[in-house]
């Protein structure tokens, strides 16, 4: 409503900034041997892999695989039952000292369910990080609130509640409830299988420019279009194990193993059909 | 000719009560302070017992569990004997007001804790999550995300609670507080009416709980005012599954 036209305003820092030039070639992430057990169930065995600054990696698999579990893992909303995982030159686990909350600030998820808050109007989702987690004036918060909101084409719905919103508006509030605490890496699980397919694109499209933006990014996804043309890497998790890691548009359009082939004549057929 | 009849009845109940309102009002008006000071203190003891139950430790959890046991499993007329009756053996001696007022609240904690309780299971596991993911502290998402809704969620159980301890008030006239019931027994006693001040003092209680349920609707709506036409309902919605601020889950 202020003069901002969607797509003006930057979403996030990406490459030009970061607080500390982020190496291009240091990795962001590394997971090491990570495993994970529920009970006697082994969902993730033995998973490495690594994450550059400003990449963008989907991450594919059957439900159960684990997709969702590695990226709990790695802000630690699951425990890891073993292996290593490194953030930022920063020991995340296994660590006795440092905070988990300190760590989740750099670190923004956003869930299949949208979870916002039902009982604050948008704009206050948007800003209750950034004054009470990160200590940021009222003011200044509300300003680079709106803003966000503003470069989303959402801000005449600033002080509506959730519940006026339709999924697909839901789901970008919570996208920018997570970039207002200016992360370095954005985890994205599932984000669009609870919507409804028309409102689809509209969530995928903000993703799309935040991966222009250079934001580091870890999707799980359904979309196999959004992970061959928007994601630089993917990687296919089958019952716990990284059966495929490469560019998207080999692994996702001529795949090396087996089990990917079929995994993709399935989700591909259904989509189809 | 037929409406006479009832009408003088009605107007013989009138006129029988009428100078006795004050007295009626007072009574009322010491039952809805004790209520009022009951639900007050035992919101303080039923967080405290929910706190406690939410414990890592073992055995803080276990007298939680001791506490909603034993009272949920005891008659409250015994606690206010108890504790009126029985404390002064070991010399505590509390007069009946004080001491009502304490066994009630005791006694209504540990319903309100079992409310709390249902409550917070009732918040999905998701806005838990989402307030961890931001960075929130256990104590931060208890406060800006968890409660705020469980309020909202335990207002009809506690506006139950509300209306269960009003009428639970005519014990306390066994340790002699002055509440409406023995005002009205007094009353009886020395006007031998007892059909017309019992049925006068029923009126009573009934105006103090509609009263009470109004202000609570009113609170509800109040707290209601963000979710929309789905809030406004009073009654679980019929349509299959999606109620609420998301989607299901697929």
């Amino acid at each position: 409503m202020r003069g901002q036209r969607p797509g003006d305003a930057t979403l996030c820092q990406g490459r030009n900034g970061d607080g500390g030039a982020a190496d291009p070639q240091k990795p962001l992430l590394e997971i090491r041997s990570l495993r994970k057990k529920f009970g006697e169930l082994e969902v993730l065995k033995d998973i490495s892999l690594s994450v550059r600054p400003s990449e963008v990696l989907a991450i594919v698999g059957a439900s159960g695989s684990g997709k969702s579990t590695l990226l709990r893992c790695i802000n630690l909303l699951e425990e890891p039952s073993g292996g290593e995982i490194v953030f930022a030159n920063r020991h995340v686990y296994p660590n006795t000292h440092a905070r988990k909350e300190e760590l989740r600030t750099h670190i923004g998820m956003v869930f299949q369910n949208f979870n916002l808050w039902p009982h604050m109007t948008v704009l206050e989702n948007v800003v209750k990080g950034p004054i009470h987690v990160k200590g940021i004036p009222r003011k200044e918060a509300t300003a680079a609130a709106k803003n966000l909101l503003a470069s989303i084409g959402l801000s005449e719905k600033m002080d509506a509640y959730p519940s006026r919103l339709s999924g697909g508006q839901q789901q970008r509030v919570a996208i920018v409830r997570a970039l207002a605490m200016s992360p370095k890496l954005m985890l994205f699980d599932e984000v669009t299988s609870a919507l409804d397919p028309e409102l689809v694109g509209e969530v995928l499209q903000l993703m799309a420019r935040l991966a222009d933006e250079g934001m580091t990014m870890l999707v799980v996804t359904h979309e196999i279009a959004f992970a061959r043309d928007v994601s630089h890497r993917t990687i296919f998790i089958d019952q716990g194990a990284i059966e495929e890691d490469g560019p998207s548009g080999e692994i996702l359009v001529s795949p090396r193993k087996e089990r990917t082939r079929q995994f993709l004549r399935r989700v591909l057929h259904e989509s189809i059909s | 000719m037929d409406w006479c009849f009832p009408l003088t009845i009605v107007l013989h109940w009138w006129s029988t009560t009428a100078p006795y309102f004050s007295l009626l009002l007072q009574g009322s008006k010491i039952a809805l302070q004790m209520t009022v000071l009951t639900l007050l203190f035992g919101s303080v003891f039923g967080l405290i017992a929910v706190a406690m139950k939410t414990s890592r430790f073992a055995p803080v959890r276990g007298m939680a569990q001791f506490y909603v046991w034993f009272v949920r499993g005891t008659p409250l007329l015994v606690k206010i004997f108890i504790i009126f009756f029985g404390l002064p053996q070991l010399g505590i001696n509390l007069p009946p007001y004080i001491a009502g007022a304490f066994a009630l609240a005791i006694h209504t904690g540990a319903y309100i804790a079992e409310i709390i309780r249902g409550g917070l299971l009732s918040i999905p596991k998701g806005q838990h999550e989402s307030a961890a993911a931001i960075g929130m502290t256990y104590r931060q998402t208890m406060q800006w995300i968890i409660l705020p809704q469980v309020i909202r969620v335990v207002l009809p159980p506690m506006t139950n609670q509300f209306i269960i301890t009003l009428k639970e008030t005519p014990l306390l006239s066994t340790i002699g507080v002055m509440e409406l019931t023995l005002t009205t027994n007094v009353i009886v006693q020395s006007t031998y009416r007892p059909f017309e001040f019992y049925i006068m003092s029923a009126f009573f209680y009934l105006a103090m709980t509609s009263m009470l349920t109004y202000v609570m609707g009113i609170l509800e709506k109040r707290c209601s005012v963000a979710y929309g036409a789905a809030g406004r309902r009073q009654f679980p919605s019929r349509s299959a599954g999606r109620g609420g601020v998301a989607p299901a889950p697929s």
